[in-house]
């Protein structure tokens, strides 16, 4: 059964000057662990406003558990848990008084449902009399996951949680949603991470208000045309200078400790391509295939 | 109902929980009382007159000696000659000459009639009004003397001249006013503020997407400030009738009800607020704007609505501060009943459900 489907959604703002969506379509299966790949402005966070019954398409369709977003907008206001990009708890209410209060918004108890959110509760329950608004980033998106979990949403939908979340913080997260999925719950999640994508069960890449492919994250990777290099050496910048002179070069940008490389030829090039940089004398080069990540693939949509 | 009281709680929490906001809004009505009320009634009492005795007479000697006895005033001088005058009030420190015409007793006994010139410093308006007002009862009280010793019916006419500012009509009170302008700061601007400050902090974005019916979050919003305001009316007529002996001349519970529902009227309009702006200095500014100038400026409190030209006449009927206004002052001060404000009453009540039609119309159950 089909969670969130979306279909051929367009929505401009500021009377159609700036298009935020455009075409856009997606479904995403119960129990399914969907992300939405893409950098800011690609259109992400207006994707779940008009999914989270906030905001109304200016073309096309959306259904949430079944539910039409326009028509049925208050059924779906019960069913779903929705967790802004931006922080949004009470800051001057204790952790535990956020949650509680939460809870009674869904006509719930902590109780009832406190085997969702325990694993996560446990880790803020020594701060449970702390301000919202004091606790760390990690912590503040733990909190505001568990208020979006408190009356068992059949859908979840979190924009961006792990933004500006510490490298451990953002881990535990995800380990979070990993069990979360196990529960049945069809979760749809936005990252400018492109790390965690291979997380999800599923991907869409958007940029610019498109979505440019949607697949598992290994398909997205198989899917990779051509065979990808990481060169380093000890001067990177002029040897980001030289591949992007070198005629064989079909793109080439710096991702890290090494610059990443494709070739118009993969067969034939790769020979030259060993010849060209030594007689340019780099010093302590390394030239290796690599199996392409999720950015790479990105970059190679743009 | 459980989510009704979780609600109230909540915001109860936000507003006990920002102390410094809280101190602003139980300090702001004793402050501006005691300012408003020792800026007047120390300078009233103990003021000091002149007298410009032209008639030397008993009657006039009589006057005198009453006007000097009365708590109000100071005799500082007693004068013969008229030129005199103006350069007294010159020097800044005199509030009132009161001028007793050549012949008075004479005029008095003979024609039954005579005139006694009060002249005001009406640079301050307030002040000029009022103890004109009083050196009038003084001669009121004398002339109701003669009368019931002998059955004529003599008068004393007094001529008021108002130095400087000979427009002033009216004495006004600024219990009213203060409370009219507390009220509206209160129950306007905080709600608008508060109600935005969730749109601001995006908490109205997790609100919305939830079951709780959008009515539900405002009202809650509303209730503990009425409780606040309420508990400022009582703060402002304490101080008003311990401290500057201003009584309630009418009935409290009237005016509590009144004051009830221009807190209401005040609400909605702080609802009406909330639905049109996006952020907390958008809210106060749009308060300021709509609530407290023309409070100031149209309820009367400040300026007397008369003299004011029509069309400014014409945008005055549309402050809801001016209607309760009037009410304060009817039934605190003049202490009239229910008969003589219904009209006031039904207007308040009218803006109020136009306020929130308004409201409910704007508000909006998405972000856009």
């Amino acid at each position: 059964m089909e969670s969130i489907v979306a279909s051929h959604l367009y929505k401009s703002f500021d009377k159609g000057r700036i298009p935020a969506l455009l075409d856009v379509s997606l479904s995403v299966e119960q129990g399914e662990l969907f992300g939405l790949i893409g950098p800011d402005g690609a259109g992400k966070t207006t994707l779940f406003r008009i999914l989270a019954t906030l905001l109304l398409a200016d073309q096309g369709e959306a259904k949430v558990d079944g539910l039409d977003v326009k028509q049925a907008y208050k059924a779906i206001r019960h069913r779903v848990g929705y967790m802004p990009g931006r922080f949004s708890l009470y800051q001057d209410l204790s952790v535990e008084e956020n949650l509680d209060f939460f809870a009674k918004v869904f006509g719930t108890t902590i109780q009832e449902n406190y085997y969702l959110v325990k694993d996560i509760y446990q880790q803020l329950e020594p701060f449970k009399t702390r301000k919202a608004g004091k606790l760390s980033g990690g912590m503040k998106q733990k909190l505001a996951l568990c208020c979006a979990l408190i009356h068992k949403p059949s859908v979840l939908f979190l924009d961006e949680p792990t933004t500006g979340v510490d490298p451990v913080s953002r881990k535990e997260f995800w380990e979070m949603l990993q069990k979360l999925k196990q529960e049945g719950i069809s979760i749809l999640v936005s990252t400018p991470y492109m790390d965690e994508a291979s997380l999800c069960d599923r991907v869409a890449l958007m940029q610019k208000g498109k979505i440019l492919d949607i697949d598992t994250p290994s398909h997205i990777i198989d899917k990779f045309p051509k065979k990808l290099w990481a060169v380093s050496a000890t001067n990177m910048y002029q040897l980001l200078m030289d591949l992007r002179a070198f005629s064989a070069t079909a793109a080439c940008y710096s991702f890290g400790e090494s610059h990443h490389l494709t070739l118009k030829n993969d067969a034939s090039d790769a020979a030259s391509l060993q010849q060209y940089l030594t007689e340019k004398k780099h010093k302590d080069l390394k030239i290796n295939t690599i199996k392409p990540t999720i950015e790479d693939c990105f970059m190679a949509m743009l | 109902m459980r989510l009704f009281i979780a609600f109230i709680f909540k915001e109860f929490k936000h507003i006990l929980r920002d102390q410094r906001t809280l101190f602003i809004l139980f300090g702001m009505p004793i402050v501006q009382i005691i300012l408003f009320g020792f800026a007047l009634t120390n300078e009233v009492k103990d003021s000091k007159i002149v007298i410009l005795d032209q008639a030397h007479d008993a009657f006039s000697q009589r006057l005198i000696q009453r006007l000097d006895a009365s708590q109000y005033f100071d005799i500082e001088r007693v004068l013969y000659q008229s030129d005199a005058i103006h350069e007294v009030f010159k020097t800044g420190k005199i509030k009132l000459a009161v001028v007793f015409p050549p012949r008075f007793q004479h005029e008095l006994l003979h024609t039954n009639q005579a005139s006694v010139q009060l002249i005001a410093d009406a640079s301050d308006p307030n002040t000029a009004s009022t103890v004109t007002m009083y050196a009038s009862a003084i001669l009121k009280d004398f002339q109701d003397e003669l009368i019931a010793q002998t059955p004529l019916p003599y008068s004393i006419k007094p001529e008021i001249r108002m130095l400087y500012n000979p427009q002033l009509k009216g004495a006004y009170n600024f219990v009213p006013g203060v409370m009219a302008m507390i009220l509206l700061l209160i129950s306007a601007m905080m709600t608008s503020i508060a109600i935005v400050r969730e749109k601001e902090l995006g908490t109205m974005e997790v609100l919305l997407v939830s079951p709780v019916p959008p009515l539900m979050v405002i009202v809650t919003k509303a209730i503990p400030y009425i409780f606040l305001s309420l508990i400022n009316v009582t703060t402002i007529l304490l101080l008003s009738v311990f401290l500057l002996d201003v009584p309630i001349q009418g009935s409290i519970v009237l005016l509590i009800a009144e004051s009830l529902l221009f807190i209401l009227a005040a609400l909605a309009l702080g609802l009406f607020i909330s639905t049109i702006t996006n952020s907390q200095q958008v809210a106060m500014l749009a308060s300021l704007m709509v609530l407290m100038l023309p409070t100031l400026i149209f309820s009367g409190f400040m300026f007397p609505i008369e003299n004011m030209p029509k069309p400014m006449q014409i945008i005055s009927n549309f402050i809801p501060s001016k209607w309760y206004f009037f009410i304060v002052r009817d039934v605190m001060i003049k202490g009239l009943g229910f008969k003589s404000i219904w009209k006031e009453s039904l207007i308040l009540v009218a803006m109020t459900c136009v306020y929130v039609g308004i409201a409910w119309r704007n508000y909006k159950i998405r972000l856009e």
